[in-house]
């Protein structure tokens, strides 16, 4: 990390790709070319529009991505808003890579893997699968259950099925909440779908989305029998600094900017429920 | 130690200010201020200034970065210049015990450069508490209010004031003005610190049962406590306790755009303010009792655990008697922590 | 009186009449006291209390408890109830699920002026109306009461209550010759020069924690423009070395018409900043413009800042500026 954590630095957009009506993808490069900075599965960066303010957001792409570094967005705020407006070529400014990644490899290699996402909460797990794919012989087997509340909000799911699928090194699952029309694959909600597809007990869970999804897919691994130190999530709560100082994104003693974003579950169990 | 007449106080005061920025306590007891010595500066020897000595190293709004736009182009300018070096006189010993917990979070790795500026062009010269208020609860947390612990502590007594120096910045200082100075006894310094010790033991609040508390306290039990809801009924959500706290150090970053280019700055912010964890689609903490329990569970529970079991409180007693409902911390501990 | 009260409090909370009585909660040094709501007759019994340090004003409280589950008891004294009706005036209030009980009042004590007469010592403190007593680390003294009494007490608007549905004690009159202006006088004799380097001053202590905000009773937003990012003015600090002015300036024009007086925001100013000049001086000058009108009096008034008459005299700070007479 820099000596001057809270000064940011000039980026450029090289590509901006609209993945969902609310969600886009940011390709950003340093202004000479190649990635800003380096990072690990599961980090997150703070993206700026000077005058707008800045907003935490996790990185896309995998660590072995050479050029540049992805970060997709949902349009929810200010920041995010004006992001939203960018054209290709704009600069903007960066900071980071902030938090704890996925242990990617210590506790996960070697081991079964089952992501499970929901909307936006693909992007942080989507840097994993990338660096997983990439380093296919060092795990197991690989599942990737995704769901979203329609066909237009999946994001990425054609790359996921075209690419991610197409060699049957992954197994991917969709679904949306509701029947549509032009849809034949899936339809129900995540947690269910992850009972239906009882992944093996001995995979290692990483889990991202919507807090209401977190909570009934963990219950339903809990029923399974999973332990709470199998399964990981990742959580963007109102971080500002970064650096673990301005203290607004703390669960009970820990920071989610340095001790998270990527948490067990067992670990959590300790903190007040204040997520 | 060195001794200084008693009035020689000024002569002192300007002796330090003729090399550096001094600053010291002024106006009176209840609205006392640290404040730039110049020439017919009035000193008040306050037994506490009423915003606490973090203004220093932490000040409540300060500029990390300005962004200058030239066509598309954004050029980045670090608004830092060296920091003068500068000296405080008169931090109780209180304060200088904040400086400790506000080091840890500051200075811990990624280091706040803005802070450790300030911090190292600074020189402190404590003064070793004489006259005790009954809001006074530093003795609570181990803290010597006879002693402050600095790079200079001084002691005021009868015959004069007594300095030592501590760090190699105070004995520089302290020699740097040895001509004001003579000898003097420390058995003098040594019975009024005894003295002192006397009035301490008789602190109202200088011995609560902190069983509860600390580093193994039980978190969740503290934290799901019924008493939180009568504790945080009537808190007015106001920042008073936060901002005249020697040892809250929450910020806020935000964009200010000047009309010529943006300056990015940050300044304080408290827990106890609606909007401090207000994210663009929720709010973790979304009524006043869980931001209320918030401030004190960092305190006496979370900030001790992470930190060897040293509390996030020098019970300086300031939000005793600034809370506008008069709802603080000693409340808090004797609320909770009865039946231990 | 406040055993009166507290049998009152008793009665109607036992008999189920209501279920929770807003007060005011004992504290550990006598002049300490915090607003509480009291569910319990045991509560009420060991920690209700009602003497001089009894300041803070409930009123505002009542717009929360108002729309909690059950009727409530709320003790006013007889400026609270200014603030109480004017607050129901702005349907602030839901008036049917309070129970108001007016209570007498003798002027209260203003805790910093009593901790600075004691030496910030203090252990005990006590007031029998006319002498405070103080026991301190290092011995014991008294003084007359009403050498620390709050500024608002000294020219206290009169001991009559504007509403209740019950009063312990007898009905107060109102104080024609309170004098409050007296202090705006004393600024508007400034020079122009003179009254900027004042305000200037006393606005530079401001460490814009909000609380003159938070307890007033005219500020029950639920958004403040100051917090709300959308509004282009949201800050939590000062930008600038004028910031801090523009805070309460805006605040002040923002609670013009509706500012009873009640001074709460000079008793919560952890820098004892004089807040109540500014609105005070508001009050002054409709006053003389449009006729005399106390907002708060009733719970229907209407301030002559949000009427129009052709014959409203049309002030202009702009072209006569300064000087007492702008008018």
């Amino acid at each position: 990390m820099d000596k001057e954590a809270l000064i940011p630095h000039v980026a450029v957009v090289t590509r901006i790709v609209k993945e969902t009506p609310d969600v886009k993808s940011f390709y950003v490069s340093a202004p000479e070319g190649g990635k800003p900075f380096e990072h690990k599965p599961g980090q997150c960066a703070m993206l700026s529009i000077p005058g707008q303010g800045e907003s935490m957001i996790s990185i896309t792409s995998s660590p072995t991505e050479k050029d540049f570094i992805e970060f997709s967005v949902k349009k929810v705020g200010r920041v995010t808003g004006y992001l939203h407006d960018l054209e290709p070529g704009s600069q903007i400014l960066v900071r980071g890579p902030y938090g704890r990644p996925f242990p990617v490899d210590t506790e996960l290699k070697g081991h079964d893997l089952v992501f499970v996402a929901g909307g936006i909460g693909l992007a942080p797990l989507h840097c994993v699968i990338n660096y997983v794919r990439a380093k296919r012989q060092d795990y197991g087997k690989v599942t990737v259950i995704y769901g979203s509340r329609s066909k237009e909000d999946l994001v990425d799911y054609r790359e996921m099925l075209d690419e991610w699928g197409k060699d049957g090194s992954i197994d991917v699952r969709l679904t949306i909440d509701r029947e549509e029309e032009g849809w034949d694959g899936h339809v129900g909600f995540v947690p269910n779908y992850v009972k239906e597809l009882q992944p093996a007990l001995s995979s290692k869970v990483l889990i991202c989305g919507p807090p209401v999804m977190i909570k009934f897919t963990l219950a339903g691994l809990k029923e399974m029998g999973f332990a709470l130190d199998q399964v990981y999530t990742t959580m963007e709560m109102r971080m500002k600094c970064g650096i673990g100082k301005c203290g607004r994104c703390n669960i009970g003693s820990k920071y989610v900017c340095k001790d998270g974003p990527v948490f067990r579950f067992d670990e959590l169990d300790e903190l007040p429920n204040e997520y | 130690m060195r001794k200084l007449a008693l009035d020689k106080l000024d002569a002192f005061f300007k002796a330090i200010a003729k090399n550096e920025t001094l600053y010291l306590p002024v106006r009176e007891n209840m609205s006392a201020a640290f404040e730039r010595y110049e020439e017919g500066t009035v000193y008040f020897e306050a037994p506490n200034t009423l915003r606490s000595a973090k203004d220093f190293f932490f000040p409540q709004s300060e500029t990390l970065a300005a962004f200058r736009f030239q066509q598309n182009k954004i050029e980045v300018v670090d608004p830092r210049r060296e920091s003068e070096d500068f000296v405080v006189f008169g931090v109780r010993p209180c304060d200088v015990a904040s400086f400790k917990i506000l080091d840890s979070v500051f200075l811990a790795d990624p280091v706040d450069t803005y802070y450790q500026n300030r911090r190292r062009h600074s020189t402190i010269i404590s003064l070793s508490c004489t006259k005790p208020r009954s809001t006074c609860f530093c003795t609570l947390y181990g803290i010597d209010a006879t002693k402050g612990g600095a790079d200079i502590d001084s002691y005021k007594c009868d015959d004069g004031y007594y300095f030592e120096a501590n760090t190699e910045k105070g004995r520089t200082l302290l020699e740097s003005l040895d001509s004001l100075f003579t000898d003097g006894d420390d058995t003098v310094v040594e019975s009024q610190r005894e003295a002192v010790r006397n009035v301490l033991e008789k602190l109202p609040f200088g011995k609560l049962d902190m069983r509860k508390f600390g580093k193994d306290a039980k978190m969740l039990e503290l934290f799901n406590s019924p008493e939180w809801d009568e504790l945080s009924q009537s808190c007015l959500g106001c920042g008073t306790c936060t901002f005249v706290c020697p040892t809250c150090q929450c910020f806020d970053i935000r964009d200010f755009d000047t009309g010529h280019g943006v300056q990015r700055y940050r300044c304080w912010d408290s827990c106890m303010y609606s909007d401090f964890t207000q994210m663009a689609a929720a709010n973790p903490r979304r009524t006043q009792k869980e931001r209320f329990r918030q401030r004190f569970m960092h305190k006496l529970v979370y900030y001790p655990e992470e930190h060897q079991g040293v509390y996030g409180c020098v019970g300086c007693g300031r939000c005793l008697e600034r809370c506008p409902i008069h709802m603080h911390i000693v409340k808090v501990i004797k609320t909770l922590g009865e039946d231990a | 009186m406040q055993d009166e009260m507290k049998a009152k409090a008793i009665e109607m909370l036992s008999s189920g009449a209501v279920r929770r009585v807003v007060g005011w909660r004992k504290g550990d040094f006598d002049y300490d006291v915090t607003p509480a709501f009291f569910e319990s007759v045991e509560d009420l019994q060991a920690h209700f209390v009602y003497n001089d340090f009894c300041g803070p004003n409930l009123s505002k409280y009542m717009v929360k408890v108002s729309r909690m589950e059950g009727k409530s008891l709320v003790f006013l004294k007889p400026c609270d109830t200014y603030s109480f009706n004017q607050l129901l005036d702005e349907h602030r209030i839901k008036r049917d699920q309070v129970y108001i009980v007016g209570i007498p009042c003798g002027g209260m004590i203003d805790c910093y002026k009593a901790l600075r007469k004691s030496g910030g010592d203090v252990l005990a403190m006590s007031s029998d109306g006319t002498t405070v007593k103080v026991k301190t680390l290092t011995g014991e003294m008294s003084y007359p009461k009403n050498d620390v009494i709050e500024e608002r007490c000294l020219c206290c608007k009169g001991g009559k209550h504007m509403v209740y549905d019950e009063l312990i004690g007898e009905e107060g009159t109102l104080n024609p010759d309170s004098n409050r202006f007296r202090g705006v006088k004393m600024v508007e004799k400034k020079s122009p020069e003179e009254r900027f380097a004042f305000w200037r001053g006393e606005l530079s202590r401001c460490i814009r924690c909000n609380a003159c905000r938070d307890v007033c009773p005219a500020c029950t937003c639920e958004l403040c423009v100051f917090n709300n990012d959308a509004s282009g003015a949201a800050t939590k600090a000062p930008v600038n070395s004028f910031e801090e002015n523009m805070y309460h300036i805006i605040r002040a024009f923002h609670v013009a018409g509706r500012c009873t007086d009640c001074g709460e925001c000079s008793r919560v100013c952890p820098e004892r900043i004089p807040l109540h000049l500014i609105n005070r001086k508001f009050i002054k000058d409709y006053d003389e413009l449009y006729g005399s009108y106390q907002a708060g009096e009733s719970s229907e008034g209407v301030s002559p800042l949000f009427t129009y008459k052709e014959s409203d005299p049309d002030p202009s700070i702009v072209l006569k500026k300064g000087g007492s007479d702008n008018a």
